[in-house]
C-alpha cells in the first residue's frame, strides 16, 4: 500500500484577468519530501506556493494536500502553514503570543497555549526571546519565531516564500543548514520558493524548475544539473555552457572544459574576454567568433600551469561524453 | 587645543539650530504662548457691569468652580462629547476599513476618499443651516414621512434638539475619525492579515487581533480631533439646539456678550485644562508617536 503525496497539484492553472501567472502546471511531492520552486521572478513560482496555501484560488485545476482535495478550502483548513516572505510577525505581540496565535484563534486556553508555544521556541532555540517584541529581534531571530509560529499549527506541510532572501550571506547558509535540519527531524514536506539555485541544489530532494507560470524540470538537484532538460534550465541552473551544436543546441558544465589545442574533439576557439580568481578555480570567460559566451571552470593549478590573460586567443575544449543534448527550447 | 575646536564647532551647529528653529517658536510665541498668557491674566481680572479692573481675584474662578450651571453644562457637553465620540468612531472607523482593505485599486481609493472631503469645501455654518429645511416642522423630511403615510404629525424631535446637534456633529466631524484611522490602516501590511488567516483567523478574529491593536493610534489621533471640537463648540449646539441645549463653549460665548470678559477667561481657562486632561487620558492609552 501506498501513502499519499503530501502534495499533488493537477493541471493547476492562475489567471489574473487576461494575464496568466501559472499555466498547467502538474506535480507530485511524495511525503517528507523538501521541494524547492525555483525560477526568476515572475516565474509564476510564488503564485504555485500560494495557490497551495490558499491564499489564491486556483483559476482551474485541483491541488491536493495528504489525498484530500483542498482546491477552496481556506487556508487554515488545509494542512499547510506559511512563513511569509519578510515573516509578516504581529508588531503589538510579543514572540511568545505570536507563536500562540493560531492556539488562540482555536479558543485554546491562555496558561495552555503559552506552555506550548513556549515549546515550539524551544525548538527554534528562541525561549530567552519569549517576551520581546518582533521590533527588537534581528532578522535572523525573526525568522525563527516566524518558523515555530508556521509549525504550531502541526502542518502537514510548510510552504516557505523566499524565507533566506531577507538574511545577510552568514545567516543565510546557517539557516539553510537549520530548515534542512528541521524538516529531517519533523519528517514532514517543506516547500520553499526561492529564485537562488544554490539555495536549490543545498536544500531540495525535489528541484522544480519554472519559467513562463510552467514547470520545466522538476527533478532531484543532481538530475536537475547534469540532464538539464531545457536550455532555460541549464542556464538558470547556472555552471554550463550552451553552445550551438550544429541544428541543435548542447550544455556542457563549465568545470569540464578546459582551454587547449583544438583536436579532433568537440572545441569553441575564441578570445578570453575575463579572468577572475576564485581560490581553488579560475572562471575564465570567453567570446567566441560568433559573439557566444562560455566559461571554463579551471583548477587553479591547470590555469596557472599555463595561464592567460584578457585579449588572448584561446580555444575552449571538451570531451564529447560530456556534452548533453537539450531539446529545442 | 583639539577641545577647544571642538567646543568652538558645538557651539556654531548649536546655533545654527536655534536660528533654524526661531521663526517656528516666533510663530507659537505669538498666537499660541501670549493669547493663553493673557487668558490666564485677564482670568484673574476684577470686573463689574462696566468695566474691566486689572487686579488678582480668585472670584472668578470661584464663581466658575462653586455655580451649579457650569456643573451641568459640563455634564451636557460631556455627554454630547461621548455620544458624537462614540458613533463618529463605529461610523469613521467602517468607511476607513472599506476604503483601506476593500477598495483594491489605489485610483479607486484616492477618489473615494476625495468624495468623503466634498462636504468640507463649503463651510461649517452652511452645511450646519443646509440641515434646517431638510428637518424642520414642514421640512422635507417631515413632509415626505406624511406623504407617504408613515406619520400623522409632524415628527418635531428632529430639529432644535440633542439629536439635531449630534447629527450635525457627526456630520461635520466623522471625516476627522476617518482620515487618520484610513492612514494608519494603509500602513498596515496586507501580509499579517494573511497570516492571521493562515493561523485560522475568522474575519472578527482578524479584526479585533490585528486590525484594531494596530489601528489603534489612528483611533486616537481621531478620538482627540472628536473630542477637543465638541468640547470646544458653541455655534452647533446654539444653532442646532435653537437655543435649548448648553455647552460650555456657548456659556463662555454668552458671558462675553455679557462683557463679563475676566469670567469668561476663567471659564476658559477650566475648559483648557479639561480638555488637556482628556487628551492627556487618551495617549496614555495609546502611543502616537509611531505616527507622528
Amino acid at each position: 500500500m501506498t501513502l499519499p503525496d503530501d502534495v499533488e497539484l493537477v493541471a493547476v492553472t492562475k489567471r489574473y484577468g487576461a494575464a496568466i501567472a501559472v499555466e498547467d502546471v502538474s506535480l507530485r511531492i511524495p511525503r517528507g519530501t523538501y521541494c524547492c520552486l525555483l525560477g526568476p521572478s515572475g516565474c509564476g513560482k510564488t503564485s504555485t506556493l500560494r495557490m497551495i496555501a490558499g491564499h489564491e484560488i486556483a483559476t482551474e485545476g485541483d491541488v491536493i494536500v495528504a489525498g484530500e482535495n483542498v482546491t477552496t478550502l481556506p487556508p487554515a483548513r488545509r494542512g499547510t502553514a506559511m512563513m511569509f516572505q519578510s515573516y509578516a510577525l504581529f508588531p503589538h505581540l510579543s514572540c511568545l503570543d505570536n507563536v500562540a496565535f493560531s492556539l488562540k484563534m482555536k479558543g485554546v486556553d491562555k496558561t495552555e497555549r503559552r506552555a506550548r508555544a513556549g515549546e515550539f521556541l524551544a525548538l527554534v532555540q528562541m525561549e530567552k526571546y519569549a517576551e520581546r517584541l518582533p521590533a527588537q529581534l534581528s532578522g535572523g531571530q525573526q525568522q525563527r519565531v516566524a518558523l515555530a509560529r508556521a509549525l504550531i499549527t502541526r502542518p502537514k506541510v510548510l510552504l516557505l516564500d523566499e524565507p533566506l532572501s531577507a538574511l545577510d550571506p552568514f545567516l543565510r547558509g546557517r539557516m539553510r543548514e537549520e530548515l534542512k535540519r528541521l524538516q529531517r527531524e519533523l519528517g514532514i514536506s517543506f516547500i520553499h520558493v526561492t529564485h537562488g539555485q544554490d539555495e536549490a541544489m543545498a536544500l531540495s530532494d525535489l528541484a522544480v524548475v519554472m519559467n513562463n507560470g510552467r514547470i520545466e524540470q522538476a527533478a532531484p538537484p543532481r538530475e536537475v544539473f547534469e540532464r538539464p532538460s531545457s536550455a532555460f534550465v541549464a542556464r538558470f541552473i547556472g555552471g554550463h555552457n550552451v553552445l550551438p551544436d550544429g541544428g541543435s543546441t548542447i550544455a556542457v558544465r563549465t568545470d569540464r572544459c578546459r582551454l587547449g589545442e583544438p583536436g579532433n574533439g568537440p572545441h569553441l576557439p575564441g578570445r578570453v574576454s575575463a579572468v577572475e580568481y576564485q581560490g581553488a578555480l579560475v572562471r575564465v570567460a570567453l567570446t567566441g567568433a560568433d559573439g557566444e559566451e562560455a566559461v571554463a571552470l579551471l583548477p587553479d593549478e591547470t590555469f596557472f600551469a599555463r595561464p592567460v590573460a584578457i585579449g588572448d586567443a584561446a580555444t575552449l575544449v571538451w570531451s564529447p561524453a560530456d556534452v548533453h543534448h537539450l531539446q529545442a527550447a | 587645543m583639539n577641545a577647544g575646536r571642538a567646543g568652538g564647532r558645538r557651539a556654531r551647529i548649536g546655533i545654527a539650530s536655534y536660528l533654524q528653529v526661531a521663526p517656528l517658536t516666533a510663530v507659537f510665541a505669538l498666537f499660541l504662548v501670549v493669547p493663553i498668557l493673557t487668558l490666564i491674566v485677564v482670568s484673574f481680572f476684577d470686573y463689574d457691569s462696566v468695566q474691566v479692573i486689572p487686579a488678582f481675584v480668585l472670584t472668578n474662578y470661584h464663581d466658575v468652580l462653586s455655580s451649579e450651571t457650569t456643573w451641568r453644562t459640563y455634564l451636557s457637553t460631556f455627554r454630547f462629547a461621548l455620544v458624537v465620540w462614540a458613533i463618529t468612531l463605529l461610523i469613521g472607523f467602517w468607511v476607513a476599513y472599506y476604503l483601506a482593505f476593500f477598495v483594491r485599486s489605489k485610483t479607486l481609493q484616492t477618489l473615494l476618499f476625495l468624495l468623503c472631503t466634498i462636504p468640507f469645501w463649503t463651510s461649517n455654518i452652511i452645511r450646519m443651516i443646509s440641515w434646517v429645511p431638510f428637518l424642520g416642522r414642514n421640512g422635507l423630511l417631515n413632509r415626505a414621512l406624511l406623504g407617504m403615510g408613515l406619520i400623522h404629525q409632524p415628527l418635531e424631535f428632529l430639529l432644535f434638539s440633542d439629536f439635531a446637534v449630534v447629527l450635525v456633529f457627526v456630520h461635520l466631524l466623522t471625516l476627522f475619525m476617518v482620515t487618520p484611522i484610513f492612514n494608519t490602516m494603509m500602513r498596515i501590511d496586507r501580509r499579517l492579515i494573511e497570516a492571521a488567516t493562515d493561523a485560522g483567523a475568522r474575519f472578527w478574529q482578524v479584526l479585533f487581533n490585528v486590525i484594531i491593536p494596530l489601528s489603534k493610534p489612528g483611533i486616537a489621533i481621531g478620538s482627540i480631533f472628536v473630542v477637543t471640537l465638541v468640547m470646544g463648540d458653541f455655534i452647533t449646539v446654539r444653532l442646532m439646539s435653537g437655543g435649548q441645549s448648553a455647552s460650555v463653549g456657548l456659556m463662555i460665548q454668552s458671558e462675553i456678550s455679557l462683557l463679563q470678559y475676566p469670567a469668561a477667561a476663567a471659564n476658559a481657562v477650566v475648559l483648557l485644562a479639561v480638555v488637556l486632561l482628556m487628551v492627556g487620558a487618551i495617549l496614555r492609552v495609546v502611543d502616537i508617536r509611531k505616527e507622528l
